[in-house]
């Protein structure tokens, strides 16, 4: 069973529509691209996914994985169209950000221990009291946050305000960031926008490794081809909100129709 | 280390108690009242900070929750007697007739009520933003002014409560101006208070986060208000008589200008100003006096002293633009480090 799939999905903001008819089912472990010209409706199906925006027509399902008492896992799977961002995030569905969106002006531990806030079951009272179940989960929290920035080596500049970071440092924060929620399915909005062909090549490496390491399911938008490529292994192509083919990386590359929305015919 | 800090904090709780001390035993009431004041302000300037600095909504109704709190507190303790007096226009209702409580209670009363008209005013409200939800809230600290003038029975409208029995004094306005820092500290180190700031700096990307907006909204705006309510009990039985004129928008303005001078989002920084503005906005009244310099006779002009105190604002915003402290605190660390330079190399100013 497909992990996430969004079922004809139909994003229109009055008259214009941005997506229409958006059809896509990830598998566990994938790492799935979604490319298309500037305006073709990538980011838009993105927040549909993620709860931004409600789709107008369709349906968004999520498969949940639910132990029983005996602890025998099995998966059901729901309809999320309805949810809020945060429901969806508590899932284990995570997303990232085109233009990068940190919490500014806190340092960069802060940004990931905040994204571990949605775990938590102390409540404020507690937190505030110091009472020994709440510290012993933000101990867990400072923990496992200052692992994650090891895994994608920030842990030097911890103590750093996050705005401070080189622009290739603030993808990947947002990246860890994004992982401190236990994501299942990981959203990367143009992860490698304004990188150059070095460090793309880095992050490529760097998404399949975390890929592997927390057993995610990737779907990415991408405009670097050498990027898109090289690591993705199927592919969906958006034009003008339609979604004009899909399949392996070699396929697109022969599609004519893909071609033709990229270059233009005469 | 750590022990020196403990040491520091026990020496400071010392120190305090002891200053409070020496100004019960040597200051007269006006002086008195004015150290009172600053304890309030300070309560009141950290529970705007909770909602307007550290959560960044945009929030004017201040001055309707301590409206709230002043008028609860007050309806709890004024004796049975009294409130015959006060209400000549129309009996009082029932079931406040008989009611004397303690002040202890009925400061906490005062802050459950204003929380729960908080809450019911921050269920729709927030779910508005910026500019949007500053005149929703505006509005609605208005109204609650509106309705007190008008709830004879229940508030003795325009005539206000008399009377009052003035139960504060320093150890309750800096014993609980103490709590609430204590309250604030930990709640802004904590998991929550991060949220609370994750939502002020980036709205979606905190949702995105798995932070549910609207519970947390609602829980920094209802205990902002609680404080509020709190902080208007207060000041309600520290200076004896209450009426609604008193809690009209400019109250609300003066502590948003504590906040503002003393640092958005700086717990430090509202403690300090709320201080330095109370004492100043009373220390400039010589300037709506009379003033000879023996040489020139300078005739008083009433509202001198806010022009001036308007241009000493000023002045203070064009060199610190981000308040005293910015976002920053006083933290030992800091303070070691300054006073002691070797002590260790690296700089830490927490957040």
């Amino acid at each position: 069973m497909s992990i996430l799939r969004a079922d004809n999905i139909t994003m229109k903001f009055g008259g214009l529509v941005a997506v229409s008819n958006f059809q896509m089912a990830l598998q566990e472990g994938e790492i799935v691209g979604l490319i298309g010209p500037n305006g073709a409706g990538k980011t838009t199906a993105f927040n549909m996914i993620t709860g931004v925006y409600t789709p107008t027509e369709g349906q968004i399902y999520f498969t949940e994985e639910i132990k029983d008492s005996q602890g025998n896992p099995s998966s059901h799977e729901i309809n999320i169209t309805q949810y809020r961002p945060d429901q969806i995030t508590k899932l284990g569905v995570a997303r990232t950000f085109q233009n990068i969106r940190l919490f500014k002006e806190l340092s960069v531990l802060d940004n990931v221990i905040i994204a571990n806030h949605l775990r938590i079951k102390s409540d404020v009272i507690s937190s505030i009291l110091r009472l020994p179940n709440y510290t012993r989960e933000e101990k867990a929290m400072i923990e496992k946050s200052i692992h994650l920035l090891e895994e994608v080596g920030l842990e030097g500049v911890m103590h750093e305000k996050s705005s401070s970071l080189p622009y290739g440092k603030q993808r990947r924060l947002e990246i860890a960031r994004a992982l401190a929620t236990n994501p299942k399915v990981l959203l990367l909005d143009e992860p490698a926008a304004g990188m150059n062909p070095k460090e793309s090549l880095e992050l490529m490496d760097f998404v399949g490794e975390i890929r592997d390491r927390f057993k995610l399911t990737i779907f990415m938008i991408e405009h670097h081809m050498q990027v898109v490529m090289g690591i993705c292994e199927r592919i969906f192509v958006l034009d003008h909100g339609v979604t004009i083919a899909q399949g392996t990386p070699s396929e697109i590359q022969n599609n004519e129709k893909v071609i033709e929305a990229y270059l233009g015919v005469d | 280390m750590k022990n020196t800090k403990r040491i520091l904090n026990i020496i400071s709780i010392i120190a305090l108690i002891g200053l409070l001390f020496i100004f019960e035993q040597t200051f007269d009431s006006y002086k008195m009242r004015i150290v009172n004041l600053c304890g309030i302000y300070v309560i009141l300037g950290l529970s705007l900070n909770l909602i307007n600095g550290f959560t960044g909504l945009f929030s004017l109704g201040h001055a309707g929750f301590m409206a709230v709190g002043a008028y609860t507190a007050g309806l709890l303790t004024l004796s049975p007697a009294m409130k015959q007096m006060n209400f000549f226009m129309k009996p009082i209702v029932p079931f406040l007739a008989e009611v004397e409580w303690s002040f202890l209670p009925a400061l906490i009363m005062a802050g459950l009520v204003t929380a729960l008209i908080g809450f019911l005013i921050g269920a729709p409200a927030l779910k508005l933003r910026d500019d949007y939800l500053a005149i929703a809230t505006l509005g609605f600290g208005e109204i609650i002014r509106v309705v007190f003038t008008n709830t004879q029975s229940l508030t003795n409208g325009a005539l206000g409560l008399k009377g009052l029995p003035t139960h504060t004094n320093i150890w309750w306005t800096w014993g609980i101006a103490f709590i609430t820092i204590l309250f604030m500290v930990f709640l802004i180190k904590g998991s929550y208070g991060k949220a609370f700031k994750a939502i002020r700096e980036d709205e979606i990307a905190a949702e995105a986060m798995g932070i549910s907006l609207f519970k947390h909204k609602v829980m920094a705006f209802t205990m902002g208000a609680f404080l509020a309510g709190v902080g208007g009990a207060l000041l309600g039985n520290l200076l004896g008589t209450i009426d609604p004129n008193m809690f009209r928008f400019t109250l609300t303005f003066n502590i948003l200008l504590i906040v503002v001078l003393g640092g958005i989002g700086s717990i430090t920084g509202t403690v300090i100003s709320a201080v330095v503005v109370t004492v100043a906005m009373e220390y400039l009244r010589v300037l709506d006096e009379a003033i000879n310099l023996g040489f020139i006779r300078i005739e008083g002009i009433p509202g001198m002293r806010m022009v001036v105190f308007s241009l000493l604002l000023m002045i203070v915003i064009l060199f610190y633009q981000n308040g005293l402290m910015g976002s920053n605190e006083f933290t030992w660390d800091w303070f070691l480090e300054k006073k002691f330079l070797k002590k260790s190399g690296k700089k830490e100013v927490k957040q």
